[in-house]
């Protein structure tokens, strides 16, 4: 479905409803939250001011709009987002950040090795009945790691652009000077390039000395890319001067060779990309699954910078095994906590720099088995964050209680306690006799659901599922265990079944500043037809997945899954038609995980800030952010 | 990643008996003129698992296999060696040296094993799944020789052995059931209670245990300490894992997570249970969880995964533990799977030594291997053969389908054929062998023939 069509965009501002407007009136809500929502300002739009980027009101790519534009969201392509201003390739230092790296893993190595067992032991333990034993070392290595520093350097990069922000807001002058010697530094670094001489380092020393505002080379896959624009605003606004050099590099288009040759020299694992793929989606990264994963289960033991926490989560994302972005957000800090606890610093690094870059190590490894969602962005950035406000008097004992504790605080805060009160919020608006439908297996509407049970209200629940996970049976199997009445069916089911729905309860990936609501594919279709049949649809959504990027359309930001999986049903040999085909150069398979719901079919936005309407998205974003990161 | 690599090497085993002896234990028996021990230990530098413990069966053995290892492998590997007596069993070699075990997964390796498959690959199964155990399947070798019919003139046919009985589930990542050795000829006894939880199991003869597994240390020596009686880790050990997966009676004494955060102690772990389920809701069940949950029934039933790893039918990986697969593995490591062999083959696809010499109209053909200083005389022909150092050949000698190894002399006119003729072996002229095995320092009378026979010093 192209959100793009014409009835959204020529909407008459005046016959437009924000939030609830249920026509039948048995079907309108009841419950408070109706009354601020239709006070929500609905003026004409103005024109639209169309201001060129060098406006100071537009320094913000995303805009939270005066309340007079409120409709002017609708039409965000207008407000110059910073992905349409591409900027060239710059020369980054990122090579002379790579050999401190390499010195660093070579220290570990060594601490490996002389960790492993003394040799020459001669126990003479009594293991039970069989006599112990010793071991006589004939052999010594001198141990040669083998180090991958690429992708961390981008990271340390980041961070420091991150950091160098807030220093520079101190003062005009010393933001002044600053420039000037990022200016400079620069410039060092990019004759360094030119000459292709291992003398960048002093530019390096530079660079971290002027924390000047390097930009991460515009190949980094996909979502860190994403993830520094993010971090670029983590300070606030930076001076005009800057402006330009603050534009997130655009995501990395796949479609583009030469960025993706040098994407794949910096790879941890070699990956072959799928060769027939859609024509519209070749910007998106798609590998052959089957090499990625005997590449990346061959080179177990040569991933040696890998912790191996962060290993398994990175292959249970790869198989499938997580999903649900709670759930792979979870994971991945859980990970993590592990990492920082097996983590020591080495010596001649401080903690706060190196941390960030082994995360930023992991991270990229992450990626490759999975693209990031958008959750995990907005959790790094908060890990990254807290990792840079350490206070430099802790011992690194400390340092790594905290972070393990502040990690726990926003697995609590941000999704255990945002799903309470997303609960508590959503129950009130299910009453006796409802007929409630979701799609797929959402964590949050699920407790809704369950806690809605819990309470006696008789209610009926409408599972939609869609292959080829078919998540929504995992669900169905709990609610009916609980002995919850419901109905299964498939997404092709859903205009019949729609009928006799009154809510539909959804969750969601993502929810963008427009108010477009990223989540699994199919969502937007259910939405839709809710919509058609004037049934409210209400997605759960924690706050901390919300994310200021403003998206029209599910294409130039989505995933591509597995296209197996849709050609190929598991356990139903008999009607594998397509096996011979799938190599053929006329067949393109299509497995896309995501879709993007246009706001116009979101009733409210249900998150632990309470009931708002899709429109206030920008205003939670804006005021969450800041309270995110000082968490 | 916290893997403890241990490479058990065996002793003098009794299978192979002619060829071994007290100087070159199985783990130094020559395939294609290097250590069978050289193959496992490569592939795991390979893998960069460079600390190893080696352990070996008996102190002479030991001796031997660690003199070997530090002239061979100084600067390369960190290679503890462990003797053990003899008898012990591969459990109970394990046990000899589990106070040396401080990782949390151990990876045990066969020292008899030539194979390719990346080792990593088994690793990464056991920890997606975090298995107890994690064994490597491969496709079970077919003995005899491939493509010798005509000229070695067979006249009983083979049949393809069958090492293991495998039940696997549907996803082939779980092992239910594993039969080995002695009971593959008898009925097969299969748990109601995992057919039942899993619905469906594909059963396999055509899988051989690999002898490469990934234990969860803990639950390994739990196991090993409990179960005095264990013998083998194949035969005792895994069967009794399979076997329990369902009802576990193993203590997982690392997986209570110690919760240090004091305070608020009761709402974190009310957090935890609310973070543990949406994991659990978030992944795919394997039908461990999916018997022991949702039935609504309160206890909650102690389970552990056994998985599979099924290596791929393009690698390669056969055990030398009979003297068949002894020139099985002397035929691939110089024929098809001559990647592993590590020496690069000349146009002819056979590599000749510069210092060996051979005699006028004397022919060696593709597949063989003729190593330093050895001699050969007038019009001799060896097909698929390795000889090794130091041999004197005479003329007219046949060799096909043989292994030769150092220093031995052999008369001239001789014939041989799929036969192994051990170190320092004598045979006088016109000596005609067919399948025998002739012990180290062994002398073959003149125009003897033999067919099918061990011969060795008594």
């Amino acid at each position: 479905m192209d959100p793009r069509r014409a009835p959204r965009t020529v909407s008459d501002p005046k016959v437009r409803k924000v939030g609830f407007f249920t026509d039948p009136p048995d079907r309108s809500l009841p419950g408070p939250p109706n009354h601020p929502i239709s006070s929500f300002p609905t003026s004409p739009p103005s024109t639209v001011d169309n201001s060129p980027p060098s406006a100071g009101n537009s320094l913000s790519p995303v805009m939270i709009p005066p309340p007079r534009h409120s409709s002017s969201i609708l039409s965000p392509l207008r407000r110059d987002p910073p992905e349409f201003f591409p900027l060239p390739a710059s020369p980054t230092a990122s090579t002379t950040f790579s050999d401190d790296v390499a010195s660093t893993m070579k220290g570990r190595g060594v601490a490996a090795a002389s960790s492993s067992l003394p040799g020459g032991l001669l126990f003479d333990i009594a293991a039970s009945s069989v006599p112990a034993s010793g071991l006589t070392t004939v052999s010594v290595v001198n141990n040669l790691p083998i180090e991958k520093g690429g992708g961390v350097a981008v990271e340390m990069q980041d961070d420091q652009s991150s950091r160098s922000k807030s220093l520079k807001e101190k003062t005009t002058k010393a933001e002044r000077r600053a420039l000037q010697e990022a200016q400079r530094a620069a410039k060092a670094t990019a004759k360094a390039e030119d000459g292709k001489t291992p003398a960048a380092a002093s530019g390096a020393a530079a660079s971290v000395k002027s924390g000047k505002s390097v930009k991460p080379p515009p190949s980094q896959k996909n979502d860190s890319a994403a993830l520094a624009a993010l971090e670029k605003k983590a300070g606030d606004r930076p001076p005009e001067k800057d402006r330009k050099k603050e534009v997130p590099q655009p995501r990395m288009q796949f479609d583009d060779k030469s960025r993706v040759e040098k994407a794949k020299r910096r790879a941890v694992v070699k990956q072959t990309e799928a060769r027939n793929r859609v024509e519209l989606f070749r910007h998106l990264p798609q590998y052959e699954r089957g090499t990625q994963r005997t590449e990346l289960q061959s080179k177990f033991f040569e991933l040696d910078p890998v912790h191996p926490a962060v290993y398994k989560v990175g292959l249970q994302y790869l198989y499938g095994d997580i999903c649900g972005s709670n759930a792979r957000c979870i994971a991945m800090l859980q990970a993590f906590q592990e990492a920082i606890k097996d983590y020591s610093t080495p010596s001649e690094k401080t903690l706060a720099r190196d941390l960030t870059a082994k995360i930023g190590s992991y991270l990229s490894f992450l990626i490759e088995c999975r693209p990031l969602s958008i959750s995990m962005g907005n959790a790094i950035r908060f890990l990254k964050n807290r990792i840079a406000k350490l206070p430099l008097t802790l011992s690194e004992l400390e340092a790594k209680a905290t972070l393990r504790s502040d990690i726990d605080r926003f697995i609590n805060e941000k999704i255990i306690l945002a799903d309470k009160v997303i609960v508590k919020h959503a129950v009130t608006k299910i009453s006796d006799g409802d007929v409630l439908l979701t799609y797929g297996s959402p964590s949050a509407v699920e407790m809704v659901l369950l806690h809605a049970h819990e309470l006696g209200k008789q209610f009926r629940v409408v599972v939609v599922d869609s292959r080829p996970k078919l998540e929504g049976q995992l669900l169905l199997h709990r609610l009916v265990g609980k002995g919850i009445n419901c109905t299964y069916t498939h997404v092709n089911a859903i205009s019949y079944i729609m009928h006799e729905v009154t809510r539909v309860f959804l969750g969601a990936s993502s929810v963008l500043s427009n108010g477009t609501v990223y989540s699994k594919v199919g969502t937007a279709c259910v939405a839709m037809v809710a919509h058609a049949f004037r049934v409210p649809v209400l997605v759960c959504c924690e706050a901390y997945k919300f994310h200021e990027r403003v998206q029209l359309d599910s294409l130039c930001s989505n995933e591509l899954g597995d296209p197996d999986v849709i050609s190929k049903i598991h356990g139903r040999e008999d009607i594998n038609f397509l096996d011979g085909s799938t190599n053929s150069e006329n067949l393109q398979l299509l497995n896309l995980i995501y879709d993007a719901t246009p706001s116009d079919y979101i009733s409210m936005i249900i998150t632990d800030y309470g009931m708002v309407p899709p429109t206030s998205v920008p205003v939670i974003v804006r005021d969450y952010r800041r309270e995110h990161l000082w968490i | 990643m916290d893997f403890q690599v241990v490479v058990l090497a065996g002793g003098t085993s009794k299978n192979l008996l002619p060829l071994v002896s007290k100087e070159v234990p199985k783990a130094l028996l020559p395939v294609a003129n290097r250590p069978v021990l050289s193959y496992v230990l490569e592939q795991l530098e390979l893998s960069n698992l460079k600390d190893l413990i080696v352990v070996v069966e008996g102190e002479d053995a030991a001796i031997h296999v660690g003199g070997w290892i530090s002239n061979a492998y100084v600067d390369r590997l960190h290679v503890e060696v462990a003797a053990v007596h003899e008898e012990v069993g591969t459990a109970g070699a394990l046990r000899a040296i589990a106070h040396h075990l401080t990782a949390n997964d151990i990876l045990v390796v066969s020292g008899d094993l030539v194979f390719d498959v990346p080792p990593g690959a088994l690793a990464a199964a056991h920890r997606k799944h975090n298995a107890v155990v994690t064994t490597m399947l491969c496709p079970a070798p077919v003995s005899g020789p491939t493509e010798s019919g005509s000229s070695g003139g067979k006249d009983k046919i083979k049949k393809p052995r069958r090492y293991n009985i495998i039940g696997l589930d549907p996803s082939k990542q779980f092992l239910l059931h594993i039969g080995t050795g002695a009971e593959v000829e008898k009925d097969i006894r299969i748990q109601k209670s995992i057919l039942r939880a899993v619905g469906q199991m594909e059963i396999r003869a055509d899988l051989m245990d690999a002898h490469m597994y990934a234990f969860k240390r803990s639950v390994l020596q739990e196991v090993l300490d409990e179960k005095d009686e264990f013998q083998s880790l194949k035969e005792d050990v895994l069967p009794y894992l399979v076997r329990s997966q369902l009802k576990s009676e193993v203590l997982f004494s690392g997986v209570p997570q110690t919760e240090e955060n004091g305070n608020e102690k009761v709402s974190s772990q009310n957090n935890q249970a609310v973070v543990s389920r949406i994991m659990a809701n978030a992944s795919t069940p394997s039908f461990h969880e999916l018997s022991s949950g949702y039935n609504g029934s309160t206890h909650v039933r102690r389970i552990h995964k056994c998985c599979a790893y099924i290596a791929s039918e393009s690698r390669y990986c056969q055990r030398l533990n009979s003297i068949q697969a002894f020139s099985d593995i002397n035929r691939d490591v110089i024929g098809d799977a001559s990647h592993l062999s590590g020496y690069s083959f000349s146009a002819h696809n056979n590599i000749i030594h510069p210092s060996a010499q051979l005699g006028t109209r004397t022919t060696v053909g593709p597949h063989c291997m003729l190593w330093e200083g050895s001699q050969m005389g007038d019009k001799c022909s060896v097909k698929r053969s390795v000889i090794g150092r130091h041999c004197r050949i005479g003329s007219n000698v046949k060799v096909v389908n043989s292994v030769v190894m150092n220093h031995v002399t052999i008369g001239d006119g001789c014939s041989i054929h799929g036969s192994v003729i051990c170190s320092n072996a004598q045979l006088q002229e016109r000596a005609v062998l067919k399948d025998c095995q002739v012990g180290a320092g062994f002398v073959v009378t003149a125009g003897s023939e033999h067919k099918g026979e061990s011969l060795a010093r008594k």
